[in-house]
């Protein structure tokens, strides 16, 4: 085989070797740079691992250690290359299938500290800041939207008993009821609202994205993500609720709707830019509304004020007086 | 008769065959003697019903014991059985009945609701320890943190008791002091357990969600109410 036949075949990249260790990293020369396909003799490296028998081995292509752009030809396949280990570095693709354990290990792979911190960020919302930009960072997680919604649910349930316990307090002949199946209609309610509506917003604003090819959207758990955080500030409003001042509810859910959606609207401002005005406009619209929808609708059936329940009462005095005229 | 003979013939050749003498053979073909304690250590079969029934009793009794003090041990962790868990989930979903039953919508939690919360509580939270990286086995934790419920059902029994007496304020004071007690004393003695089996930095992580399983328990007895 001469020199000749070499220009048909595509050469491989030129590759480097380092070795590395904990002493450093040290970059090592093959002898013969002349012909890759031969038997490469590096005696360097062999000098070195006797050295410190635990070092590996790297080698690193060419185009990504130094961005020489000779080789028009190899250019295309080193980008490929690039963009898949640049894509694989910035985004979390979870090992393994969705059947194994590990997929789902992935989505928890969060610190004290950093759910701290995105619990900080969901309460106060910065224009400039992106919430899954700057405190996700490409990482979302399921612990968070997960445990808040739990949290809600039963702060929501508890917190509804309360109220109403203490509405009737003077009251001789309220008899005291846990009302345990509030819970489960809270649960019901609020993981439809946290799993559904990231749905709906992540599908329809893919298929926008599909449609103009524009930017890349967030991927659906980080929408998840974005949605079961901004629930947070709802559990501490729950809690106040339970104070009996019809002015200081509305003024809370005023408050918490303004402070949780204005999180999605900057979260999602971003992605809907490049849409028309109007599109955009509907967009952020619904996403309020229905956060707005999600407050209202908690307010009214779990924390009954004194004139829902004198409806029944009012409703069993004729039957009474009638049976009272009767007996007569 | 020929046929007789032949085989016969063929046959006479093989009742020769004989060890020859100056080949020794050697060996002991008869079974050593086994002692009778060598038996019993694995079969229990033959063993009266009653030993069987009390040696588990006395582990799940044991493993209360632990519970109450939490030091720790790993006997806990180890020999980890599901019928102390059982038992207390039983007990305490049947102790919550009979309370306000004049409206079935309004009343305190049905035993399925009291199961359902108990098994799927435990579950999620041994899920949320194993996604984060625990590496206490599944079972294990479930062990755990059902025994861990039994503060909260001497609560239970506490409780009625004293709503025996009348429901007051002051049965209320009692009830509410008692059931911190015991809320307390399960978190801590959970943890005890389960927190070493965690990384440093997810420590709180696991710990929240014990600590909000066991809160739900307390506020379930807490507000059981008796029926008038």
């Amino acid at each position: 085989m001469n020199r000749g036949d070499n220009a048909t075949m595509l050469p491989s990249p030129k590759k480097k070797c380092f070795l590395v260790s904990p002493l450093g990293v040290s970059q090592v020369s093959p002898m013969d740079n002349t012909d890759e396909l031969k038997f490469q003799d590096f005696e360097e490296v062999s000098n070195l691992l006797s050295l410190d028998p635990n070092a590996t081995t790297v080698a690193v292509s060419d185009s990504l250690a130094s961005l020489s752009g000779e080789e028009d030809v190899k250019l295309d396949l080193n980008e490929d290359e690039e963009g898949l280990e640049n894509s694989k570095l910035l985004g979390e693709t979870p090992t393994g299938g969705f059947w194994t354990f590990d997929y789902y290990q992935s989505f928890f792979n969060v610190e004290t500290v950093q759910v701290m911190d995105r619990l900080k960020g969901s309460v106060m919302p910065i224009p400039g800041r992106n919430f899954v930009k700057h405190y996700l960072r490409n990482k979302p997680d399921l612990y968070g939207p997960f445990w808040i919604c739990v949290t809600l649910i039963f702060s929501v349930a508890i917190s509804g008993n309360l109220s109403t316990f203490l509405s009737q307090f003077g009251d001789q002949t309220y008899h005291y009821r846990p009302q345990f199946h509030r819970v489960t209609i809270a649960a019901i309610v609020i993981f439809m609202y946290a799993s559904l509506v990231p749905l709906c917003a992540w599908g329809f604003l893919t298929w926008r994205r599909g449609a103009e090819g524009q930017m890349g959207c967030y991927t659906f758990l980080e929408t998840v993500c974005v949605y079961g955080y901004s629930l947070f500030i709802f559990i501490p409003t729950s809690l106040l609720w339970i104070i009996p001042l019809e002015w200081l509810r509305w003024l809370l859910i005023l408050v918490s709707t303004v402070v949780s959606g204005s999180v999605l609207v900057f979260t999602f401002l971003p992605v809907v830019r490049d849409h028309t005005k109007l599109t955009a406009a509907i967009t952020l619209l619904t996403i309020l509304i229905l956060h707005s929808l999600l407050a209202i609708g908690c307010k009214m059936y779990f924390f009954h004020t004194a004139g829902h329940m004198a409806a029944p009462l009012t409703t069993t005095l004729p039957m009474m007086t009638t049976q009272g005229t009767q007996a007569h | 008769m020929a046929e007789a003979d032949g085989s016969s013939r063929a046959f006479l050749g093989l009742s020769d065959v004989s060890i020859s003498e100056d080949i020794p053979v050697e060996g002991d073909i008869s079974m050593p003697p086994t002692s009778s304690l060598q038996d019993d250590g694995f079969s229990t079969l033959d063993e009266p019903v009653k030993d069987t029934v009390l040696r588990d009793l006395k582990a799940v009794g044991n493993k209360f014991v632990h519970v109450l003090y939490p030091k720790k041990s790993k006997a806990l962790l180890r020999d980890w059985d599901l019928w102390g868990p059982l038992l207390l989930c039983v007990t305490l979903a049947l102790l919550l009945q009979g309370g306000s039953v004049d409206s079935k919508d309004d009343g305190g939690p049905q035993f399925a609701e009291v199961f359902v919360i108990i098994w799927f509580g435990s579950l999620i939270i041994t899920l949320n320890s194993k996604l984060l990286g625990g590496t206490i086995s599944f079972f294990q934790s479930l062990c755990v943190l059902g025994y861990c419920i039994m503060p909260l059902t001497v609560a239970m029994v506490v409780c009625r008791i004293v709503l025996l007496g009348g429901s007051g304020t002051v049965s209320f004071v009692v009830r509410l002091v008692v059931v911190c007690a015991s809320f307390g004393w399960s978190t801590f003695a959970s943890t005890a357990f389960l927190a070493d089996s965690q990384p440093q930095n997810r420590k709180a992580l696991v710990v929240y969600p014990v600590f909000l399983f066991y809160f739900v328990i307390g506020w379930m007895i807490l507000t059981f109410a008796p029926a008038q």
